[in-house]
């Protein structure tokens, strides 16, 4: 951190393999959680405290549905912050693996009549093998090409959902069987929170370890320059592949428990704007950081909610506040308050 | 070639062309801004609804329709100077999120204008339908296809006649350079932004009077106009009209052919194909990795 303010921004132009008007890039110390081991388990024990005790301030069954939307859109941005704010890979298309773990689950559920315990981890893995293999082409991409690529992909899914009215419901989507496991059926606002807090506690677990691992480090290397981490000898292609199908995992795994746990999907879910709203929330909360896919998922969830007091200028006023949040917070909330933090508390010892 | 094939080709050289404007207005921003902007099919929507009003307050098209562009190259501007300047010099990703932003918001603003319902132009010189050798034509699509072929000539004389033409693309080439040179590459990046405003529009108002408008149609317009760019080769002028034109007769066809609930995969499909065979486009620049 030789050059303190400019080497924070230095290790950012690259980042999503985007061509950019400043030059070379240093993988420079990382913001946000997971540093060290002891400052890993530390933010693992917070975050299990945190979703322990917020339940008991939530005041009615409302406060528990929308925490298990942000939960479950936290579990895909967690995925997707791999890709993009570590492997600097940026997908516009992650909604299309998100709807289709909840489609595959619901087809294979209710037209031919799986047991749902068994449909969803199915589906799950089918969706991390058709993601290897469309990543494998797909990641060849570079930059722009890499966003083209993928919002086509996520258009063709989309397209298909919505006219496969035969196995799709179409349009307007499909009911879903509710999850079934050993003949206890997974219902209520509350059970599903625990459930949401458990997947989502388990892939920070799992992030965190994989940005720790050699894995993590070639990724970083990756991002500071792909032709500098050629040189050491890292074969980029399988790290970047191995990241674009643990995000699409998770997106699918989140996708079919939402699926589960709503009854109900539609082909919206697969949408370019649903694409886009993911990487949103990875922008907006900060990218490489695990706190700032939380966070960014949070505000981002909740945000629509609180603006339906504004009405027909709702659209107007997220749109406005998108603006101004990149304008005054350009990497994101997590990391820039996190940098206020340390100057701060560096100048008072 | 039968009258079906001329139908389709018809149809899709129409939606090609208005493609074709909105890829060349992504090619003009990205090359001097190093954005790309998706908010580029909001200006569609903004000149086609302002063309709109402006006939419903009673005034003759031949005034509406400049009126409308107009309208659309202000709000272009006032996009670059209160969203795109302040952000700039951030992350590509970031400016990615503040061009969605806008474009979220002035379909917020448009819905709040204008409502939510869809909207007509009256055709420029008549409905009456033209037949072209067993195919028939609506007027409006020559004056689609004319007035793009018109837009990319000027265009052309603008950028390689004028100073100033060549000063935007002496920016494109190297930003810092032309700095050195005494360019105002600030200027620069808001006329950019006002020609990208002005040629979707164009689009906007010419193709209201077929295909209709309303505060929605900005999204898709945008993914396609994104897509022409990229199929042509991103920054390329060239590429941008030959991506757009070939976009739009893909769809026609693969919609008059094959089925026309799948045009759009069909689409995306043969754009996936064609990147990954020529991954800068067709007549993108080839370069190799920088260190």
């Amino acid at each position: 951190m030789a050059t303190g303010s400019d080497s924070t921004r230095s290790k950012r132009p690259t980042s999503v393999g985007l061509p950019s008007a400043q030059g070379g890039a240093v993988p420079a110390k990382r913001a946000g959680a997971g540093a060290s081991r002891a400052g890993r388990t530390k933010a693992l024990a917070l975050l299990a405290a945190l979703l322990v005790v917020m339940p008991f301030l939530f005041p009615n069954s409302y406060f528990f549905e929308v925490a298990v939307l942000v939960l479950m859109n936290a579990v895909v941005c967690l995925g997707l912050n791999l890709l993009i704010g570590y492997a600097g890979q940026i997908s516009l298309g992650h909604a299309a693996f998100f709807a289709l773990g909840g489609y595959g689950s619901a087809i294979l559920a209710a037209n031919y009549g799986w047991p749902t315990w068994l449909s969803l981890p199915v589906t799950v893995a089918a969706i991390g093998v058709l993601a290897a293999i469309v990543g494998k082409p797909t990641l060849r991409f570079k930059g722009h090409y890499l966003a083209m690529a993928t919002l086509g992909l996520g258009v063709i899914v989309n397209l298909v959902l919505t006219n496969e009215d035969r196995l799709t419901g179409g349009p307007d989507g499909m009911g879903v069987p509710p999850l079934v496991i050993a003949g206890f059926t997974f219902a209520g606002e509350k059970l599903w929170y625990g459930i949401a807090a458990v997947v989502l506690w388990a892939s920070v677990w799992l992030a965190t370890n994989l940005i720790d691992s050699p894995v993590g480090r070639a990724l970083r290397a990756v991002h500071g320059s792909e032709v500098a981490g050629e040189t050491v000898g890292i074969v980029i292609e399988r790290w970047k592949l191995a990241v674009f199908v643990i995000s699409a995992v998770l997106a699918a795994l989140s996708g079919a428990l939402m699926a589960h746990y709503s009854g109900f999907i539609t082909p919206s879910k697969s949408g370019f704007l649903h694409s886009v709203e993911l990487v949103i929330m990875v922008v907006f909360g900060g990218m490489a950081s695990i706190w700032g896919a939380i966070v960014g998922a949070a505000i981002l969830t909740l945000l629509p909610q609180l603006l339906t007091v504004f009405k027909d200028y709702e659209t107007m006023v997220f749109g406005g506040v998108l603006i101004a949040t990149m304008i005054f917070f350009p990497r994101g909330i997590v990391p820039t308050l996190a940098r206020l933090w340390t100057r701060r508390s560096g100048s008072e010892s | 070639m039968s009258g079906a094939w001329l139908q389709f080709v018809a149809a899709g050289l129409t939606a090609g062309a208005i493609y074709a404007l909105i890829a060349l207005g992504f090619s003009i921003i990205y090359n001097t801004c190093h954005a790309i902007n998706f908010a580029q099919g909001e200006f569609v929507m903004v000149g086609g609804m302002s063309g709109v009003s402006f006939v419903a307050m009673g005034l003759p098209l031949i005034v509406a329709v400049p009126l409308a562009v107009a309208a659309a190259m202000i709000v272009g501007l006032l996009v670059e100077r209160l969203a795109i300047e302040p952000a700039h010099g951030n992350d590509v990703v970031t400016l990615i999120i503040v061009t969605i932003g806008v474009s979220l918001f002035l379909r917020g603003l448009a819905q709040v204008v204008w409502g939510k319902g869809i909207h007509a132009l009256p055709a420029f010189s008549g409905t009456e339908a033209i037949n072209f050798f067993g195919a028939t034509i609506v007027p409006q699509s020559l004056w689609v296809i004319g007035g793009t072929v018109v837009a990319v000539v000027l265009l052309g004389l603008f950028f390689n006649r004028t100073l100033f033409g060549k000063a935007m693309q002496a920016t494109a080439q190297n930003t810092l350079a032309a700095r050195l040179m005494g360019i105002d590459t600030r200027v620069i990046m808001r006329v950019s932004f006002a020609l990208a405003a002005l040629l979707g529009a164009l689009g906007g108002v010419l193709t209201a009077p077929i295909t209709l408008t309303s505060a929605e149609i900005g999204i898709m317009l945008g993914l396609k106009g994104f897509a022409a760019a990229m199929l042509g080769g991103l920054g390329s002028f060239g590429g941008a009209v030959i991506g757009g034109l070939l976009l739009g007769l893909i769809e026609a066809l693969g919609a008059g052919f094959l089925s026309s609930a799948y045009k759009d995969v069909i689409a995306f499909v043969m754009i996936l194909v064609v990147l990954f065979f020529l991954p800068t486009g067709l007549v993108g620049a080839r370069s190799g990795d920088r260190v």
